[in-house]
């Protein structure tokens, strides 16, 4: 009985990516060693005006300092609801989050943005520090933000 | 009940308080040298317009600029694309320094408001903060308790050292650790999200936005309306995005400026949950508020030593509280104890008088006095030992007793022993107001009350002796008493007096053995070095003579430092103690211990001192003018029987006379023709009384009990006219009695 419901699990998960025609984006965020608390960082997608469109992950657990994020805060509450309804922890000092996400095929090489905002504890926010094309030709290509970002990188 | 609510959070929080209490005094630094650091321009004289003026024009790509509470102005800003952060000098726009937060500040930080252990973390800190409210309430009703009552809270405070650094600390600090504890609570709880703090408010982005091309920033109408100390925060609008707009947040609130004509599209006044928030994180930080930052700091220091004296002063009550062995049920003993204590103290004899009773054969049974039974099937006779807490109240093991006894049905044959300092003066009230209780209750007496000064174990041995004939058991409780740790002195010399006048008194003078550490090493190593005795002139000297196990107490006319242990005793008829010391030769020995005494002490200062004394009496008034090198003014007033005889210490008071360390003597003898007593000599002085206690004079009698009832009377009079009360000084410890 158990087995069965693994395996039915598993194949749910693997039929609904199939259904929605999308696409597993794995982004990969690397902190410089600033030293102080966890950063938040907001991971979303925007049109190529910048307006924000939808959100790709946010490690913010304190809904009350969201503002720190500016460009994104900025974005409709629909637009800021996490795509996969995950909010994860702040990401520490010299530390990576990588995550997984799915985004439709549609909103690929159609002119979409990656950008990450950043923000610490006394210390500054970052608006808009990485913006990369949500484009084939950019994938697995490392940026460099101008703020806490050391690098980010997205593959698919 | 008021105690347990004070140790027990006191004792699961001391570690935890001590923690956020000196992370929170290292924490104050910062707002006092943020302050000093800023420059702070006064109100009305650069708008919020200018500044960023200033601070653009040495800048490019201007992103935010802080005022912090404390008034430190930072500029965030990009340098070719590398993010940089300034301090700046607001009249100017130049930078003072770089502006880097300290990773030490941030640990510390983090180490105060949650351990470093997240948001598990805070609410353990929140505990904390809350356990400094509930020992700051806690402890300042025992305290106003303690000294009888709100009205005397600011009186001085007696007891032992620790008793008195605990409880001096706390009164100094109790304001300030309530404020941190208050405050840190509330935030704890704005944190964790259980109260609003008004932070996260969503401001609307403007839907109407010029988009044309931008003003400079010192053009912008709405910023040079702000006044930069109402400052908090100023984020400029994006280059590259003309629609973006500056984002301002003032003390008032937090709007949105068109950046092309400088108007103020949307303005959201701060919620009042803000504005409270901002105000208890003004006083817990004390950013914005220096002077209080420093104040909180020095208070917060104060924390370890409360809580390690706190830990030492359960520690020692739990060592002395009950341990009654064989204790009978209530209901099969024939006689009931009843114990109400405050300190423990009582308990001693309480278990000494069980272990005594038990042994002539009875069933006893010992309890606090609140844990009065209904009924008592076998019981014959209820005997009650009790203290009295400060001004006259129940102490904590009785404070229900007078409601428990008028509703119960039980009626016994009782006793009473009151215990109490004669220094308050209501001397001993509780035993009597039970005893009244009880007579209107129509419970027969056994003994009259009984009322001890101090804790004398020899004026127990005395009670239970007249006890014992009452109930036909005779009680050795001479034979239960756990005997002192006692040292060995030898007698040096001793100087005879008063023959002729029948009453026998001699100054004994011992040699203080210098200890000397056992050999074998091992054993040094894990002995703590043995320590010679140390005392006072006023402490007490606890004798034990041959075939007792009841130690006398006689008043010490010598400190350690004079290098010798000095009694003065007069011989009682048939007295074993002052008989066996009478009978003492040099080189003879006797075993004592040291008993601390710290009410009878001269208070600090240069204040003047009066010393009055009768017969051995003036033995520690000696010992305090010995010490007196400082040539405080001391003025000794005595009486004697006749000066051919008895005028002890004639030879060294006129020495003392000479080198200044005695003012004045003013002596009183009753043989002679003309008959005075000490306290008439002090009559006819009433002026020169009445001029030292108005200039802060401190009244230290040494004596009989009916001497001093004598010399308390005559002063009380004297000091009525010039609007003094002798009660007042006896609770200011200006007028101490050291009585036997």
């Amino acid at each position: 009985m158990k087995k069965a419901l693994t395996t039915l699990c598993l194949f749910a998960g693997l039929a609904l990516p199939a259904t929605a025609e999308a696409r597993t984006l794995t982004l990969n965020t690397t902190l410089n060693n600033y030293g102080g608390n966890g950063a938040y960082l907001a991971i979303y997608l925007t049109d190529a005006q910048g307006k924000v469109h939808s959100t790709l992950r946010v490690a913010a657990p304190k809904a009350k300092y969201y503002s720190h994020l500016r460009e994104w805060s900025r974005g409709s509450a629909a637009a800021r609801r996490p795509i996969d309804g995950v909010t994860g922890a702040s990401v520490g000092s010299g530390q990576t989050l990588k995550v997984s996400v799915d985004v439709a095929d549609a909103l690929i090489d159609a002119g979409y943005q990656i950008r990450v905002d950043s923000s610490v504890e006394n210390g500054r926010d970052n608006p808009s520090e990485i913006v990369v094309p949500l484009a084939r030709a950019a994938a697995a290509t490392p940026v460099a933000g101008k703020g806490y970002v050391k690098s980010f990188r997205f593959d698919m | 009940m008021l105690r347990l609510v004070h140790s027990l959070p006191g004792l699961f929080a001391a570690v935890l308080v001590m923690v956020l209490s000196i992370t929170g005094a290292i924490l104050s630094i910062e707002p006092v040298i943020e302050r000093a650091g800023s420059v702070i321009p006064e109100s009305g004289r650069i708008t919020v317009a200018s500044l960023a003026a200033k601070a653009a024009e040495k800048r490019t790509e201007l992103e935010r600029i802080v005022r912090t509470p404390s008034g430190a102005v930072i500029v965030y800003y990009f340098d070719g694309g590398r993010p940089r952060a300034d301090r700046i000098d607001p009249r100017t726009g130049s930078a003072l320094a770089p502006h880097a937060p300290s990773e030490f500040t941030q640990f510390v930080t983090n180490l105060h408001r949650s351990l470093l252990l997240g948001d598990g973390g805070r609410v353990v800190s929140g505990l904390g903060a809350f356990a400094i409210i509930v020992l700051s309430v806690s402890g300042v009703m025992m305290l106003a308790k303690r000294l009888g009552g709100w009205g005397a809270i600011l009186r001085p405070i007696r007891g032992t050292a620790t008793q008195r650094w605990h409880s001096e600390l706390a009164r100094f600090a109790v304001v300030g650790l309530l404020i941190s504890g208050l405050t840190g609570c509330y935030m704890s709880l704005a944190t964790i999200g259980l109260i609003p703090d008004g932070s996260g408010v969503e401001v609307a982005t403007p839907e109407k936005v010029n988009g044309g091309p931008r003003l400079a920033v010192a053009k912008l109408r709405a910023l040079r309306s702000i006044d930069m100390n109402d400052l908090r925060e100023l984020s400029f609008p994006y280059a590259k995005d003309l629609t973006d707009v500056y984002g301002v947040t003032t003390a008032h609130g937090i709007g949105r400026i068109d950046a092309a004509t400088g108007a103020m599209l949307t303005f959201e006044p701060h919620s009042t949950s803000r504005q409270i928030y901002e105000t208890i994180y003004m006083l817990h930080t004390g950013q914005g508020l220096w002077p209080l930052s420093f104040v909180l700091g020095v208070v917060a220091l104060t924390v370890p030593i409360l809580a390690l004296t706190g830990v030492l002063l359960w520690w020692r009550r739990r060592k002395t509280s009950p341990r009654i062995n064989g204790n009978v049920g209530a209901q099969s003993a024939d006689t009931i104890i009843l114990v109400g204590s405050e300190g423990g103290s009582t308990w001693a004899f309480a278990a000494t008088l069980h272990a005594a009773l038990s042994k002539a054969g009875h069933m006893v049974h010992v309890a606090p006095m609140n844990g009065l039974s209904t009924s008592y099937a076998r019981a014959e006779r209820m005997l009650f030992l009790t203290s009295t807490y400060g001004d006259g109240a129940a102490p904590a093991t009785a404070n229900r007793f007078l409601a428990l006894l008028s509703r119960s049905r039980v009626v016994l044959p009782f006793a009473i022993l009151g215990f109490g300092d004669r220094a308050f003066p209501k001397f001993c009230n509780y035993a009597v107001e039970v005893e009244n209780a009880l007579r209107i209750k129509r419970w027969p007496t056994l003994l009259p009350t009984h009322r001890i000064d101090r804790q004398s174990a020899q004026s127990l041995a005395q009670w239970s002796a007249e006890l014992g004939t009452i109930i036909g058991t005779p009680i050795a409780l001479d034979h239960v008493i756990a005997r002192p740790k006692t040292i060995r002195f030898s007698l040096a010399e001793r100087i005879d007096y008063g023959h002729e006048v029948q009453a026998p008194t001699t100054v004994f003078r011992f040699v203080v053995p210098q200890p000397v550490s056992r050999s074998g090493s091992l054993r040094r190593l894990l002995q703590r070095k043995p320590k010679p005795p140390k005392f006072a002139a006023g402490d007490l000297v606890g004798i034990i003579p041959p075939g007792s196990n009841v130690p006398r107490f006689y008043s010490l006319a010598s400190s350690s430092v004079d290098g010798m242990l000095e009694i003065c005793v007069r011989k009682q008829p048939g007295g074993l103690c002052s008989g066996y010391l009478h009978g003492l030769a040099p080189g003879g020995t006797m075993d004592a211990f040291i008993k601390p005494n710290p009410v009878f002490r001269p208070a600090r200062g240069k204040a003047p001192l009066i010393l009055i004394g009768a017969g051995a009496g003036i033995g520690p008034l000696v010992g305090i003018i010995r010490q007196n090198a400082a040539h405080r003014p001391v003025h000794l007033y005595w009486g004697g029987r006749h000066p051919t005889s008895d005028f002890l210490y004639e030879g060294e008071l006129s020495y003392y006379l000479s080198d200044r360390r005695l003012t004045r003597c003013r002596t009183a003898f009753s043989r002679l023709t003309r008959s005075l007593y000490v306290q008439d000599r002090i009559a006819m002085e009433a002026h020169v009384m009445r001029d030292l206690i108005k200039n802060g004079a401190q009244v230290m009698v040494c004596g009989g009990r009916d001497m001093a009832g004598s010399v308390a009377s005559v002063i009380d009079g004297i000091i009525k006219p010039i609007g003094f009360d002798l009660a007042k000084l006896r609770a200011e410890g200006r007028y101490v009695e050291d009585v036997y």
